[in-house]
């Protein structure tokens, strides 16, 4: 079974490299190489912005959603929390300059901070522009991320350690030592890299909340190269780069971490004893909750204009709804899919090899990627039936990381659990799936399949690369209404687009949406 | 998930091109087409006037149109390509793609002479710099005013690495200042609140109040005094002069429908394109239109001077003075 | 003398079944408590353990009401079957918990630790980690931990049910061993009967949410007037 779980692992990892390499592939032998090469100083210094942005960026939304993802897991029973966890959906799918203007209007130059600092007579709220702004941005887009991921981890552990615990007298500051720290720390390095990694391919929030040319990240220069001065070997060359370093850094990363024996699926968050400060946990939640919620809101105030009803009915919204959402699902149920495949090889194989390079599709730009799919798709004459496969197909692509994200660990778990069994009962193959995985992982399937559909339904950088011959989706929609003056209909869009989200959102599974059944 | 796969199989069938035997494709930039731009008029005139189909295919911008014919190579799916601007003209030459336009530029009213064989203009504007009047008393009267005047009103510029407006504000800098454009940089860097990668972010930012201006074009307020009826935004006029945008279409050597591009690019200097122009587009029009412009346009600011910098000099110098203008505003 | 387990009209709704039990353990007895599954076997151990609170009745362990008493203060240890160790915790501070919880222990915890370690003959397997072990350490270093407690009442929920047969015989002697030496009040939920037969002095048979049978051993076992018993041993009427 082992060997047969490598096998479907190498297929999954030959689909995948050979998705990302044979766009990497076609630009860099296009022949399309520009005048220069871009200069080795400049790289220099944008590579370390690079790091230095998404380190910092990391290291705080993971570091601020642990005593918020552990605020909730004490207070399963906290009203509004599922509603709450459904609303830490939402940023993920926002695309990054909707998710600006709302981090604008709260901490923005004119944002609601300003003027409350203007009516109490204070001294004018510090500007964000610069590092703090493109850092504010990265942990808004990530801590209900890294809550999301966390939670579902420490809601993981089995109802007989929590009576282990109670039987034991275990106390708040044990438990947070012995189960929860543990259990934090063998999930960390895999988010780190994620929102490090999600940080690294930033380009919107970089360049509008950077301030200047400063801030400029390798993902603007590759942008520059693929757009600007049109050298797809050079973007591609960039690229390679890019990936290169991320990687580096996410395997040291990951070498600290000890592999433990993962033991999610299994505890359902309930069995936890009530301990520690209820009050304290209500104020990081309430902390969490309005640094999450008050850019969301600022969004859904702007979206509440005049254009919202007529929106509403207009065909070409409705068209770009569906499209949005049969490329969402399309990709949220073969993401699904590759990513368990992945699983099962890591639960066979060397873990974080797999857990890493489940990873990369965060830092290959996925403009590169289209715009080699693009290139490849004319070249073989195909460019006219395939291109609503291949936005699904790229859409696929960058479901996986986080799709793989949940169920890795998962997959690994139950493997240890059930696998002896399985073998006994000659279970394999679909019927295995059917019968043992499918129903035991039910949670992280759900889990997975949304965070999936919710980054497909946010994409802007494969759809601008194929959209223009009808294929509208609704993050397109807004950024062509954007570039028409029409901002008004953009940010009742962006309204639009929320509530889509919330839509899918509400599927998410309901332990991690907080609902303790007995 | 077999239904949600076959919806996905359907969507690719209907993005097929049509094959009808007159089909002309113009490949343009997605506000060109939309619903409430000019595309959807000039379509029903044009279908009018030759008894064929026109296609529109749509891109994000400009820029993108190039690319987009560029990974194309050989075998374009477009006949002409409409929406490329006068800075992206020595490079869209320089790639071979395009045939001569072969029509008369007399009808062109241009603030320049314009003699591209290649390349026809459709529309122009200057670019400028926007101010929100409710948020600045006392704008800078001049390029220079702007530059000097210190980090009183802070503006929202956009990148020259991915932008077309970028590019343009470096140029205006350049044919200003000259050799001292870096010193130029050094000083405008206290006002620049950010440096977006499109001008679409720095609108946004801009109309959300972050800042009280915006680098823009000329014809941006006309937008706001005839779509929302509000004179709250204006652009400024410099007497050092402005740069121009200007933009044009051009068919390509590889067209299938030659002929019909041919017919589209005289159509595009009458009346029936040129009249969308004004209030579609929201840039003023290169040729005759029927009616007078609206009375809003009276309102603009029409610049006395207009800073023209030949193509071939902007492309041979870009990278030099992107990485002049890093060094200044990174410093 | 008063029974180690007092268990008196005792109510619990568990999903859709009622349940009600009566039931009397003396000091130093060994229970069985068999019965299907979803009878209510361990529903019955988590309300001794005080896991589960009842919704009426009373419970008194050593002579004391239980009521109120948080399970880590009642005079009970338990073992479950599987999650019982503490995944990243080795071998020593598995055990040494059960003695405190700030794992700082003085000369006499230090001595109960290696003493119980070597009751369960895992002396020197102090550094490894629960995944290092087979399923049968794993449990070992449970009852170890349960010998460091120092509770007179050993509760255990189906503790050997992932064990094979010999090892799982390995385990019941360990277990009735120390019984004897401890001196202990041993209540084993077990589906099987065997289990029973091998090791304990009583059995409980517990069906539908009710104890419907306790008495020695032979007396269950051997009893043929209860239709439920017979079905559920499997032997013909």
């Amino acid at each position: 079974m082992r060997q047969r779980r490598r096998l479907i692992g190498a297929v999954a990892l030959v689909l995948l490299i050979g998705l990302l390499g044979a766009p990497l592939l076609a630009l860099l032998t296009a022949g399309l190489d520009g005048r220069e090469v871009a200069a080795g100083a400049y790289l220099w210094d944008v590579t370390r912005f690079t790091l230095l942005q998404a380190g910092l960026s990391a290291a705080l939304s993971v570091g601020l959603a642990v005593p918020v993802a552990l605020a909730l897991a004490h207070r399963p029973d906290l009203p509004g929390r599922r509603l709450l966890l459904r609303l830490f959906a939402m940023p993920m799918a926002l695309p990054a300059l909707v998710g600006v203007t709302g981090i604008v209007g709260i901490y923005g130059q004119a944002g609601l901070l300003s003027e409350l600092a203007g009516w109490f007579e204070l001294t004018r709220f510090p500007s964000i522009y610069g590092l703090a702004g493109i850092v504010l941005a990265h942990v808004f887009y990530n801590l209900p991320l890294a809550t999301l991921l966390l939670l579902a981890r420490l809601e993981a552990t089995p109802v007989e350690t929590w009576r282990i615990a109670v039987a034991l007298g275990l106390g708040a500051r044990d438990i947070l030592r012995f189960i929860d720290l543990p259990a934090i720390r063998e999930v960390l390095p895999r988010i780190l890299s994620l929102v490090f990694m999600l940080a690294v391919a930033s380009f919107t929030i970089v360049l509008t909340l950077g301030g200047g040319p400063g801030a400029t990240t390798l993902e603007v220069a590759i942008y520059q190269a693929l757009r600007f001065d049109f050298d797809p070997g050079l973007a591609a060359r960039l690229a390679i780069l890019q990936v290169a370093v991320s990687l580096l850094v996410a395997f040291a990363a990951g070498r600290s971490a000890v592999p433990m024996l993962v033991e999610a699926g299994t505890g359902k968050g309930r069995g936890r004893p009530q301990a520690g400060s209820r009050w304290r946990d209500g104020a990081i939640i309430g902390l969490a909750a309005v640094f999450v919620l008050g850019p969301l809101a600022a969004v859904v105030a702007g979206g509440l204009s005049r254009s919202l009803p007529s929106l509403l009915v207009d065909p070409l919204v409705m068209r770009a709804l569906a499209t949005s959402l049969v490329i969402g699902i399309a990709a949220a149920c073969l993401g699904l899919i590759a990513a368990y495949a992945l699983a099962l090889a890591a639960a066979a194989g060397p873990a974080r090899f797999y857990d890493v390079v489940s990873l990369v599709t965060l830092v290959v730009p996925s403009v590169v990627i289209a715009a080699g799919w693009y290139l490849l798709a004319h070249r073989l004459g195909v460019a006219g039936w395939a291109t609503a496969p291949l936005v699904v197909l790229l859409n696929v692509l960058m479901a996986i990381p986080y799709a793989a994200s949940v169920l890795i660990p998962a997959v690994r778990a139950l493997a240890e659990r059930q696998d002896r069994l399985a073998v006994s009962l000659g279970l394999t193959g679909w019927r295995r799936f059917r019968l043992i995985d499918g129903p035991l992982l039910k949670r992280q399937m759900a889990l997975a399949f949304g965070l999936a559909g919710l980054v497909s339904l946010g994409d802007l950088g494969i759809i601008a690369i194929f959209g223009g011959d009808g294929l509208v989706t609704l993050p397109l929609l807004l950024y062509q209404r954007l570039g028409s003056y029409r901002t008004g209909d953009a940010d009742a869009l962006a309204l639009v687009l929320m509530a889509l989200t919330l839509a899918l959102a509400w599927m998410l599974p309901r332990s991690v949406a907080g609902d303790p059944t007995p | 998930m077999l239904r949600f796969l076959l919806t996905a199989a359907l969507l690719a069938w209907s993005c097929l091109p049509v094959r009808a035997g007159d089909t002309l494709t113009v490949l343009t930039y997605e506000s060109f087409t939309a619903d409430w731009g000019p595309g959807p008029a000039i379509e029903r005139a044009f279908e009018a006037e030759c008894g064929c189909d026109l296609k529109w295919v749509a891109v994000g911008d400009g820029v993108a149109i190039l690319n987009r014919l560029k990974l194309e190579g050989d075998a374009p799916t477009a006949d002409l390509a409409l929406g490329l601007d006068n800075n992206l003209i020595a490079e869209a030459r320089a790639s071979g793609l395009f045939a001569r336009h072969g029509q008369s530029l007399k009808g062109l009213k241009l603030p320049v002479a314009w003699t591209d064989d290649t390349f026809l203009p459709f529309d122009y504007a200057h670019f400028a710099v926007v101010y929100d009047r409710e948020k600045l008393a006392d704008p800078p009267r001049s390029l220079q005013a702007l530059v000097d005047g210190g980090g009183a009103g802070k503006i929202v510029i956009e990148d020259p690495r991915t932008s077309t407006p970028g590019l343009g504000l470096l140029i205006w800098i350049k044919a200003v200042y000259g050799d001292k454009a870096d010193e130029a940089w050094t000083k405008l860097r206290r006002r620049v609140l950010t440096v977006t990668p499109g001008w679409s972010e720095a609108y946004a930012l801009f109309t959300k109040g972050e800042a009280p201006m915006v680098l823009s074009y000329t014809t941006s307020p006309a937008y706001h005094l005839i779509a929302e009826k509000s004179d709250r935004y204006a652009a400024l006029d410099f007497p050092e002069g402005h740069p121009l945008q200007i933009e044009v279409a051009a068919k390509l050597a590889k067209a299938k429908s030659p002929a019909l591009a041919d017919k589209f690019l005289a159509f595009m200097l009458s009346p029936g394109f040129q009249d969308q122009i004004p209030t579609q587009n929201w840039m003023l029009p290169a040729a005759t239109t029927s009616q007078p412009l609206p009375p809003e346009f009276e309102q603009l600011v029409t610049p006395a001077k207009t800073l023209d910098l030949a193509p071939g000099d902007v492309a041979a110098n870009r990278r030099a003075w992107t990485d002049e203008w890093l060094k200044a505003m990174s410093r | 003398m008063t029974p180690a387990i007092q268990i008196k009209d005792v109510r619990f709704r568990y999903e859709d079944m009622d349940m009600r039990f009566d039931l009397e353990v003396a000091a130093g007895r060994f229970l069985a408590v068999i019965g299907p599954s979803g009878a209510g076997k361990s529903t019955l151990l988590n309300l001794i353990a005080g896991f589960e609170v009842p919704l009426g009745g009373e419970i008194a362990l050593m002579g004391r009401p239980a009521a109120g008493v948080s399970p880590s203060e009642r005079p009970v240890t338990i073992v479950f079957q599987e999650h019982n160790l503490f995944p990243h915790l080795d071998v020593w501070a598995n055990v040494a918990l059960g003695r405190a919880t700030h794992l700082k222990l003085d000369a006499a915890g230090e001595e109960a630790v290696r003493k119980a370690l070597a009751r369960v003959g895992l002396l020197g397997f102090e550094r490894r980690r629960p995944k290092e072990l087979s399923g049968g350490e794993r449990q070992r270093v449970a009852l170890a931990r349960c010998l460091v407690r120092e509770r007179p009442i050993l509760l255990l929920d189906e503790p050997f049910a992932a064990l094979g047969p010999a090892l799982r015989r390995d385990m019941l002697e360990l277990l009735t061993a120390l019984w004897r030496e401890q001196k202990l009040t041993v209540v084993l939920v077990s589906h099987d009967p065997d289990d029973a037969r091998r090791a304990a002095t009583d059995v409980a048979f517990v069906h539908a949410g009710r104890i419907l049978r306790h008495g020695s051993v032979h007396q269950v076992l051997d009893a043929t007037d209860l239709p439920e018993l017979t079905e559920y041993l499997g032997r013909p009427l």
